[in-house]
């Protein structure tokens, strides 16, 4: 059920490691780019998780076969 | 195993049952000991119950020097010893009158030096000074704890970042739209998942056991338990022992809240977090979006900041690279120079042109082969002598 194929902690720890691998100074300027590119998509889905402004609220339904059921809520 | 406790979904069945006494044994010719025959009527008498609740009018209470209490509790029609060792008796808050009615924790225990009976108790409670409701909630309490189910050490932490919680809570209390407001507020990126269930009156226990059971069936990294506030007894589905081992059973961390400042239901303590209100369930369980936002932003600096700075030295070493590159392509330049002027100079040193100019002359046959020896020089021979300018024909005059 979980659409996120990537979940903001996980992004953002990894993040962090990124960060740091630069920061210890003894990555070569190929591995620097790397990391730095792959940090630089980190930031852009942590920044998009966070504006994300439209919370969404379901109810969950149980079907007399026992099958659940989603529904959006107004709340 | 030993007998799972308080398993039971009405109340009545709190403390499991017991395992069935062993029947009685074989007949057999021999004789039994009186050690067998005590250890047999022990195992069955204690196996028959466990540690049970015991209504009954306490009297004979007799305090020994060493500190135990020795009584009996009895009704109408029957009655039982007990004993209460020094320990319990310490934790107890008061003394029970004789004659008064109370609740008692005991286990039966066979004394097999003597073929006594005695009920070895734990806690005497005065019925007078507990509702039947609290004596429930004592009961599910002891069959709780005995689980282990209030012990810290079971408690989970709540996920960072979560992306779906799952609310169970009534759809048509205010306690929901309270949530979605601090979850607006707070992190709008998550999804609440809101399973519906009732949560004050009969069918409540029932219902909020089978919502924590669909918890179980959705991708949720955190769910919460919540209600608005009420009176005391509104929370009654929250002291019993189904939906406290509802809660204990999801698979998720568990904030219970339940809307009561002061008094605290065993499901708060089961939960892996109290809250005091719904409200504030969500502020603990949500981050807050600014402050992450601040985060995030701190890293992005942080990111770029050591590239920069890389880029900087890398930059410097090229430089100093394209310096050194240069000075080793003059260096070998000039080495290759010197180096030709001094084969050049070799080269002269041992040319024959040179040695000519010294006043020597060469003898060459008219197909610029040196003449060397007598030999090559017959008498009459024309041949051409090399000096220094030039060459002259010559031709040889007699013998040698």
């Amino acid at each position: 059920m979980n659409e996120a194929p990537l979940s903001l902690a996980t992004t953002l720890r990894r993040l962090e490691e990124i960060v740091r691998a630069l920061e210890a100074e003894d990555a070569d300027l190929d591995r620097a780019l790397e990391l730095f590119e792959e940090g630089v998509v980190a930031l852009r889905l942590a920044r998009e998780r966070v504006a994300e402004a439209e919370l969404r609220v379901q109810r969950v339904l149980e079907e007399a076969g026992g099958d659940l059921r989603v529904a959006d809520l107004d709340v | 195993m030993p007998p799972r406790r308080g398993s039971g979904f009405d109340g009545a069945d709190l403390f499991g049952a017991a395992p069935p006494p062993p029947g009685p044994p074989e007949p057999r010719q021999t004789a039994y000991s009186v050690t067998e025959v005590t250890g047999l009527l022990k195992a069955a008498v204690e196996g028959a119950l466990g540690q049970v609740w015991i209504k009954g009018e306490l009297a004979e209470l007799r305090p020994h020097q060493s500190g135990h209490w020795y009584f009996t509790l009895r009704d109408a029609e029957a009655q039982i010893r007990c004993v209460m060792w020094r320990t319990y008796v310490q934790r107890a808050r008061s003394r029970p009158a004789e004659g008064a009615e109370v609740f008692m924790l005991a286990r039966p225990t066979f004394w097999e030096e003597r073929c006594e009976l005695r009920f070895t108790a734990v806690t005497i409670l005065p019925t007078a000074g507990v509702g039947e409701q609290q004596l429930a909630q004592l009961q599910v309490r002891d069959a709780l704890a005995h689980d282990g189910l209030f012990d810290p050490a079971r408690k989970r932490r709540l996920p960072p970042y979560p992306e779906t919680v799952a609310l169970v809570t009534s759809m048509d209390g205010a306690a929901l739209r309270d949530m979605a407001t601090v979850a607006r507020r707070r992190w709008p990126a998550v999804r609440l998942l809101v399973i519906g269930a009732a949560v004050q009156g009969d069918p409540a226990a029932q219902d909020l056991v089978r919502a924590l059971g669909i918890v179980n069936r959705l991708a949720v990294d955190v769910c919460v338990v919540g209600r608005g506030g009420g009176a005391r007894e509104d929370l009654a589905a929250f002291d019993t022992e189904p939906v406290c081992r509802a809660i204990a059973a999801v698979r998720v961390p568990v904030v219970c809240a339940v809307g009561h400042e002061t008094d605290v239901t065993l499901a708060d303590l089961v939960a892996d977090v109290r809250a005091a209100t719904p409200s504030a369930a969500l502020e603990l369980v949500l981050p807050d979006r600014a402050e992450v936002g601040g985060r995030i932003a701190h890293l992005g600096a942080r990111l770029a900041q050591p590239l920069r700075r890389g880029i900087h030295l890398a930059a410097e070493r090229l430089f100093r690279s394209e310096d050194r590159l240069r000075h080793a392509v003059v260096a070998g330049i000039r080495r290759d120079r010197d180096r030709v002027a001094r084969l050049g100079g070799l080269l002269d040193a041992l040319s024959p042109l040179r040695t000519v100019a010294r006043g020597y002359a060469i003898a060459r046959d008219p197909d610029g082969r040196v003449l060397r020896r007598v030999a090559d020089l017959p008498s009459g021979t024309a041949f051409r002598l090399q000096v220094s300018d030039g060459s002259v024909p010559a031709r040889v005059e007699g013998t040698a």
